[in-house]
């Protein structure tokens, strides 16, 4: 392990910035996200959770696909992707959740047939994921078997008082290590130690830090798809997509043509199941009712998704939902109220 | 504070019980103390997890539009500035009021979790309220912050404490009288030059995710289907990224609403990035102050309004042009 004295944080990401773009937690106009790091730009580590969450980086929130250009009766398809070629990239203080989100998508969009859009972005980016110190009481990761004191990653980072500590996992973290070792000097392990034991034991006082999840199993689609306890949960519900876009998770887009002087450009941006036209087709709207919109989300993070992949939750506990719904509504609840009897 | 819960859930049992009202919104109790959730209550026993506290600051009015529709009575509890919003969706015969019984309850000012946030406090288990002051319990410890401090942004410049609409009302103690300090910061915008003025808004308005919460929770946005979300109207956008969306959207939102906000401050309560919205409106609301005689929309459930009234010495558009709004 290796560790890098906290006042030198400025200059590594300096180093780390003169041969690859370097995405970092950023306040900007008083909202701490991911923004592409410059001198004098205001890097906050500290902040627990960035406000959209580094999925951006992957899964752009509106990304070009490509564009047409019609001449007579020619018709010409130019591809406007991004060039990975062009410089590689780092994400840097991905928190456990957040990085656990990524694997979530992962399977999505790397599943065949490969997203090559998502795909070559993932392939561009190094993850410095940053090991949590001071979780907060929206925050459940462990429930869904998170650790937040040892996230994963190509190198994982801690950071206390004095230093950041730095961890390579793997090939690319080696290679990035090298650029940064000159700054770095051996030793932290047992201070990490010592920070990781301190955070369990707060992990452990987490108001949600049990939450009973055993209801969610494929076996009881039906029967949870058909409570009655969905109408008095979403009552408040104003469909507004705050929860989807904030989440790590979420991974659903439109797709739509934008007319410019220049042609015709295919973009795809987020959307949201929570909107009233999201499930719109030609014969008209499958989901007709709120309710039948909230339901849906909460199902496929809870039942769907872990249903075609071995189990796996599409929910990391981030918590993002559960301070940045505007009526308080979040995933909590609804595990709370169907997860299973072990939920007080 | 506690009183006052204590008086509004009687009533709300009396009510119901009594099969005056079909239901009752309110607030029910959330994870926590600061995060109660609006909800209707439609028996005595539903009420057991009812609450009324400091963080009850969500704007019930508009839910009355789907409320006020359904069989029998609906009663609701409306803070001041809430019952500015039921009068105007009233006036906008976008809820029956002869199906609403308005309770008028006391208000000392709603509290702002993200601000006690940044005040540094996290991991927050419990708050206590104190009159002025207010003690909150952290997994990492305990301290105690200025309710002045931790106040809603559209609290901590509260227009009015007087209800302009109720059928009863629940106020146990005097409220703070308001402040009138609501166009300082319209003020400080218009102070800066044109270039300063974009640049503010620029960076303010980059960071929309275009979740459309202001949108939604906006008792004067009730259009049963929004332009931006009707892929026919040629303008249905969900993109964030060009600069140019977000500021077409929340500008042609603040023209749509003109006239017609009452400045609740719900929009800039719930966005998740901290915009200031309620400036844009403010911005309009002052305009149309100046330009027309003061008025404040949701005073009355009747009566003309600024905008769709015409009188002949009505100032032309081009005034506005001219910088005699100010």
């Amino acid at each position: 392990m290796l560790k890098i004295a906290k006042e030198r944080l400025n200059e590594l990401y300096a180093k780390i910035a003169e041969s690859m773009g370097l995405f970092i937690p950023i306040k900007k106009a008083g909202e701490v996200n991911y923004h592409v790091w410059g001198e004098g730009k205001e890097v906050s580590l500290e902040t627990l959770k960035t406000v959209k969450s580094p999925k951006n980086a992957f899964f752009p929130a509106s990304e070009n696909l490509m564009k047409f250009k019609t001449e007579g009766k020619n018709l010409e398809i130019i591809d406007v992707r991004w060039d990975k070629s062009e410089k590689p990239f780092v994400i840097f203080g991905v928190k456990a959740c957040d990085y656990k989100a990524i694997e979530v998508l992962d399977k999505v969009f790397l599943a065949d047939p490969v997203d090559t859009y998502y795909q070559s972005r993932r392939e561009a980016f190094t993850i410095v994921t940053l090991a949590c110190s001071k979780p907060e009481e929206s925050c459940f990761c462990n429930a869904f078997g998170v650790d937040a004191t040892a996230p994963k990653g190509d190198v994982t980072t801690w950071l206390d008082e004095k230093y950041l500590y730095w961890q390579p996992n793997t090939e690319k973290g080696e290679a990035l290590t090298q650029i940064v070792a000159d700054m770095a000097e051996q030793g932290g392990e047992a201070e990490v130690a010592a920070q990781q034991a301190a955070t369990q034991a707060i992990m452990e006082k987490l108001p949600f830090a049990s939450l009973d999840l055993s209801r969610f199993q494929p076996e009881n689609l039906n029967e949870l798809f058909d409570d009655p306890a969905w109408e008095e949960m979403s009552e408040a519900c104003l469909g507004c997509g705050t929860c989807t876009f904030v989440c790590p998770t979420c991974q659903c887009f439109d797709i739509r043509d934008f007319k410019t002087h220049e042609g015709v450009i295919r973009y795809r941006c987020w959307d949201s199941c929570m909107y009233s036209d999201f499930t719109l087709m030609a014969h008209g709207n499958s989901r007709t009712t709120q309710m039948q919109r909230f339901r849906q989300r909460f199902m496929h993070k809870l039942v769907y998704y872990p249903s075609q992949n071995d189990g796996l939750y599409s929910c990391v506990g981030c918590g993002r939902c559960v301070n940045k719904c505007p009526q308080r509504l979040n995933i909590v609840k609804v595990i709370k109220t169907l997860g299973g009897k072990d939920n007080d | 504070m506690k009183d006052v819960e204590m008086k509004m859930l009687e009533r709300a049992k009396a009510l119901l019980g009594s099969g005056e009202v079909a239901r009752v919104i309110g607030w029910k109790k959330g994870e926590f103390y600061f995060d109660p959730v609006p909800a209707s209550f439609e028996s005595v026993e539903e009420l057991s997890d009812f609450v009324y506290n400091g963080f009850c600051g969500a704007n019930l009015s508009k839910y009355l539009i789907q409320m006020s529709k359904k069989e029998g009575k609906t009663a609701i509890f409306l803070k001041p500035c809430d019952s500015y919003s039921f009068n105007q969706l009233v006036k906008e015969h976008r809820i029956v009021r002869e199906n609403i019984h308005v309770i008028a309850i006391e208000c000392q000012g709603k509290l702002d979790i993200e601000k006690i946030k940044a005040q540094g406090v996290s991991a927050v288990t419990e708050v206590e309220e104190d009159g002025d002051t207010v003690k909150v319990s952290s997994l990492y410890g305990e301290t105690t912050l200025n309710k002045e401090d931790i106040l809603l942004v559209k609290c901590a410049t509260c227009k009015s404490k007087t209800h302009q609409a109720k059928d009863e009302e629940i106020v146990l103690h005097e409220m703070p009288e308001s402040k009138n300090n609501r166009f300082d910061e319209v003020e400080k915008l218009e102070a800066m030059t044109e270039t300063e003025r974009f640049a503010f808004w620029k960076l303010q308005l980059q960071k929309c995710i275009r979740c459309n919460a202001c949108r939604n929770v906006c008792p004067a946005c009730s259009c049963i289907k929004c332009v931006f979300d009707n892929p026919a109207s040629g303008i249905a956008a969900k993109a964030n990224d060009s600069e140019f969306e977000e500021k077409l959207f929340h500008i042609i939102r603040a023209f749509h609403v003109a006239g017609r906000c009452t400045d609740c401050g719900e929009c800039s309560r719930v966005c998740p990035q901290n915009i200031p919205l309620h400036l844009l409106n403010r911005k309009f609301i002052k305009d149309i102050d100046g330009l027309y005689g003061e008025y404040q929309a949701g005073e009355t459930a009747e009566g003309k309004t600024p905008l769709t009234s015409y009188t002949e010495g009505d100032k032309e558009p081009n005034d506005v042009v001219d910088g005699e709004a100010k």
